[in-house]
């Protein structure tokens, strides 16, 4: 389905909520607390798109939630003037799926690390996305644990050296959309701290999407890991080792919009538009096609610094389906049982099956 | 030969056979029959922790006791009158619980070669022939040649018609004890009910064992055992946790708020996630974590939501769900964690009975983390603590840990059970919402008790963060500052302090207040504890029986209570976890009696070691 028409149908579902909308500004999501991270520091841009998209979604602030774990980033529901929950690591998964399960009505933000989600909650992410319980994950990958001053992550490159890692890391990282799309997630994006515009639209489509959404949002630690993206985020670079995706267009890159990527069977490749090829022999990103998106997964490549990938990382939607969603499916057996079991009477359920007299 | 017929006060039975012999069945429906017959009783189901051990082996072997009379029953007997066993491995695995002089009914057809080298008797020993079993009333009964009989016209296959054999057995005895067969007729009509040639067969092999007893006169006697002089009402009967899923159904009702459960799946737990998750009508949420972290960590986003959060699991998944209790006592957020406890330390002994997690409830997280304890003392006992732990936890925000144990839970006695207007209204304090946008909201304001208000998102104005970080008092800011964490942690304890003037007051079971000595137990050992207190007072001596199911805190009057007796005893199925509590609490000088072998404490046993310890009082 293409975006306007979920943004159309989405916008009708709740018309009533919108109409009587108190017109939020992207201010009144700030709290009163000290921002506590490092200047320069990713996250200061993420916070600041996510309270620039808070107005858009259509929700009173009296029924936003964020929920995070530990971490550096997980400290940001104490900058959101909304409900959240600063809770223990890794854990933020769990707690916001016993909240939406209970509380449908609410609009649920899990905000995660990759330390957080991928090593120590790694458990909780998957089962999450399996689920797909109807809330939206941004998960803050800056390759590096920073809070506790700078050890390898689980999605730290071979080779790093760290902290806990003087002589190299030799632990294969995790690709988090990969394994986001073997958890079978329904909504699958990625976006970076950089382009902060594409950010925004990235948490507007994650708020959108009726299911688990996982936005993994590449954000630079200034302190621990500087760079870790700059092949990606960097201006000069981006044009050429990075791709954004767009539903039903063609993947075109390259600092001319000169290159573009096309399939031949399920094998991707590189080709210069011009004599030989033309947009119409390009690879048409379906956000719809699980194989596809498992492909662009794989455009995955950690080059040495210095180098160029072959094939350019992409953002945006990778993959977008609509499928049943736990926690609606939970409160629909829990109606049908107050619908079809009969009256909830207490007494009757006390006597149960069989009873004595003792007189 | 002449059938008598004879009075009896109470009779253990005891049923063993394999695994798949349908044992845990047949004492159940023994057991109900027995309830609607208006006997006392108790039963004490024991299988092994593998759902099939290799067929016919002694760790294969599954048993279940059941005491039942008419006077009070409170245990489900050290030592049984009556021992069924299918086959050798039960007789072998169970004959040293069998009373002196006591009937053995013993299905032959399990004692053949097989079965006896399965159960590693030597070659050529047959224990019912070799003359081991003089000292015992030997029935021999073959249970699948009289199954054939009964049943071969119907064409049924070779597996469906030993399914039946506990059928048998179960008529057999009801003749013997004189009971009526209808609750179980009916009982396999409906679960039968779509399998119509199972539930004939299974009907007719319960009457063919019935007749049996009444046509072939193996048996001198046929036994009546009156009803029993309970205290008057309606009863049904009722395992322990079964007790507890009502408890939480009722509470929830009384409250007037949703509740969501939590768990993952635990010996000997899983019935507590069983029973909840066929209450969905009564607005129950269940849902099975992907494991015991997650259980108890979604009860917490779910309480932080509005709904009574609770989780359960036994000790191995307590320890791991230890972090997240921890952040519950930060949030002070209502949260029920039931555990029930069984032998460990590690994976231990699945479904064996112990008591040894209260040190794990009181001290097992990290940094002064004070939550309030309450232990149910019998199966029917877990109805009304499962209430208190919701009530407590909703009217102080504070997290309550139920400590039931397997032998209560899976154990089952008569229960008076309650009207649902006679229960008390749990009443929960909720922020309401606020218009007021100039003044910071406080979401960690205090009453007189020390409990904040409940503010649920969704509530208008009182938007408002929490964390696992220590927080200033009032505002909920993050706060390093070291008096303010003094404060926080004083305040923390205080409220779980004052709670004790919100549950009852001590009370003394039996004997009176002050005196030689007093037994003090908690939690499953009760009935031990009150038989043994019974006895020991008939034979003259001046002992009294203290049952404590508020442990943390305790009882404003336990102390004094506990001074008022020259010795205190305190016999525990684990190393000695209440008593060091009990020291180190009021300084008090008593009396262990440990015991941890996966089973409850024997009434004998118990009396025993309570003399010797009336003996060498330990200072
Ligand atoms: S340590 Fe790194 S991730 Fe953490 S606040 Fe500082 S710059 Fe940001």
């Amino acid at each position: 389905m293409p975006i306007e028409t979920l943004i159309d149908e989405f916008i009708a579902e709740h018309k009533a909520d919108l109409d009587n909308l108190p017109g939020y500004s992207a201010k009144e999501f700030s709290s009163d607390q000290d921002v506590r991270w490092c200047p320069g520091c990713g996250d200061y841009t993420i916070l600041k798109q996510v309270q620039n998209a808070m107005p858009d979604l259509g929700y009173a602030k009296k029924d936003i939630v964020f929920i995070s774990g530990i971490g550096c980033s997980s400290r940001f529901p104490y900058y959101m003037d909304t409900f959240g929950m600063h809770s223990i690591h890794g854990r933020a998964p769990a707690i916001a799926t016993g909240l939406k399960v209970s509380r449908p009505d609410l609009s649920v933000w899990i905000i995660t690390g990759d330390g957080d989600s991928l090593s120590i909650g790694a458990n909780h992410f998957v089962q999450l996305l399996r689920r797909n319980v109807n809330v939206n994950l941004l998960l803050f990958n800056n390759e590096i644990y920073g809070l506790t001053k700078g050890q390898y992550s689980p999605t730290t490159p071979v080779g790093a050296k760290f902290k806990s890692t003087p002589y190299g890391s030799i632990d294969h990282p995790f690709n988090p959309l990969a394994l986001s799309l073997g958890a079978d997630g329904s909504f699958v994006a990625r976006a970076m701290d950089r382009d902060p515009k594409h950010l925004k639209e990235m948490i507007l489509r994650s708020h959108q999407h009726q299911g688990a959404s996982m936005l993994e949002i590449y954000q630079n630690c200034i302190v621990f890991n500087d760079g870790a993206f700059e092949l990606f985020t960097d201006k000069k670079s981006r044009p050429t080792e990075a791709i954004y995706l767009e539903q039903g267009q063609p993947l075109i890159f390259g600092k001319e919009k000169d290159r573009g990527i096309r399939l031949d069977g399920l094998q991707p490749e590189i080709v210069e538009l011009g004599d030989d090829f033309s947009k119409d022999d390009l690879w048409i990103h379906d956000e719809k096609d699980h194989t596809k998106a498992h492909l662009l997964s794989r455009f995955f490549e950690h080059p040495p610094k210095g180098q160029s990938v072959t094939f350019p990382r992409p953002f945006g939607v990778l993959y977008a389906a609509d499928r049943p969603r736990y926690d609606e499916d939970v409160v629909n057996q829990v109606e049908y049982a107050k619908a079809n079991h009969g009256e909830a009477d207490l007494d009757a359920l006390l006597e149960g099956p069989e009873t004595w007299v003792v007189k | 030969m002449s059938i008598k017929d004879q009075i009896q006060e109470e009779v253990t039975i005891r049923f063993a056979g394999d695994s798949g012999d349908g044992m845990q069945l047949t004492g159940s429906l023994f057991t109900n029959t027995t309830a609607l017959l208006g006997n006392d009783l108790r039963t004490l189901p024991e299988f092994p922790a593998e759902i099939r051990a290799p067929a016919g082996t002694v760790p294969g072997v599954s048993s279940f006791q059941l005491k039942f009379g008419s006077n009070e029953v409170l245990t489900p007997g050290d030592e049984c009158d009556v021992l069924v066993v299918m086959n050798s491995a039960a007789l072998k695995a169970n004959l040293s619980l069998l009373k002196k002089g006591g009937i053995v009914i013993a299905n032959t057809s399990g004692f053949d070669k097989k079965n006896l080298s399965l159960a590693k008797y030597p070659a050529g020993v047959n224990p019912l022939e070799d003359g081991s079993l003089t000292e015992y009333e030997l029935i021999e009964v073959d249970v699948t040649k009289l199954v054939k009989e009964a049943i071969s016209d119907m064409g049924l296959s070779y597996k469906d018609e030993e399914r039946t054999k506990n059928m048998f057995v179960l008529g057999l005895l009801y003749w013997m004890y004189n009971r009526p067969m209808e609750s179980t007729i009916s009982f396999l009509e409906t679960k039968f009910g779509n399998k119509p040639e199972i539930a004939e067969a299974n009907v007719r092999v319960l009457k063919a064992g019935y007749f049996y007893g009444e046509t072939a006169e193996i048996f001198s006697s046929r036994i009546t055992v009156k009803q029993a002089d309970l205290k008057p009402g309606t009863y049904r009967n009722i395992t322990g946790n079964d007790a507890t899923v009502l408890g939480l159904v009722a509470a929830a009702r009384k409250s007037n708020m949703p509740l969501f459960f939590g768990s993952y799946p635990i010996t000997p737990a899983s019935d507590i996630l069983h029973g909840l998750s066929m209450h969905k009508k009564f607005g129950i949420t269940t849902f099975q974590a992907e494991d015991e972290i997650a259980a108890v960590s979604s009860s917490i986003g779910a309480s932080f939501g509005g709904s009574i959060g609770v989780t359960s699991s036994s000790g191995p998944g307590i320890a791991l769900k230890g972090e997240a209790i921890g952040l519950a006592v930060m949030l002070e957020l209502p949260l029920v964690v039931i555990n029930v406890q069984r032998a460990g330390p590690s994976t231990g002994m699945p479904t064996k009975t112990e008591q040894a997690d209260l040190l794990q409830a009181m001290y097992g997280r990290n940094g002064e983390s004070p939550l309030v304890i309450v232990a149910p003392s019998s199966p029917a006992d877990c109805f009304e603590m499962a209430f208190e732990a919701v009530r407590i936890s909703l009217e102080h925000m504070i997290p309550v840990m139920y400590l039931s144990d397997g032998y209560i839970a899976n154990g089952s006695e008569p229960w008076n059970f309650p009207k649902a207007d006679e229960l008390k209204d749990i009443k929960v304090r909720l922020e309401g919402p606020r218009k007021d946008t100039e003044s910071q909201f406080l979401p960690y304001i205090r009453d007189e008790r020390g409990v904040r208000r409940w503010a649920i998102p969704g509530t208008e104005g009182i938007e408002h963060r929490v964390g696992g970080l220590e927080k200033e008092d009032e505002t909920g800011n993050v706060s390093y500052d070291p008096d303010n964490h003094q404060k926080m942690t004083n305040l923390r304890k205080e409220k779980r302090d004052r709670v004790a003037d919100f549950i009852p007051l001590q009370e003394v079971d039996q004997g009176k207040e002050g005196g030689e000595i007093v037994l003090v137990g908690w939690g499953g050992t009760y009935g031990s504890l009150r038989t043994v207190t019974h006895q020991l007072r008939k034979e003259g001596m001046d002992v009294s029986h203290i049952h404590v199911k508020y442990i943390s805190p305790f009882p404003k009057n336990l102390k004094e209570l506990l001074e008022g007796y020259d010795q205190v005893i305190v016999p525990e199925i684990n190393d000695g976890q209440l008593v060091r509590l009990l020291r180190s609490e009021y300084m008090l000088k008593a009396t262990p009696i440990n015991k941890v072998k996966g089973r409850p404490f024997g009434v004998q046993e118990l009396k025993a070691e309570v003399k010797k310890a009336i003996k060498t009082p330990v200072s």
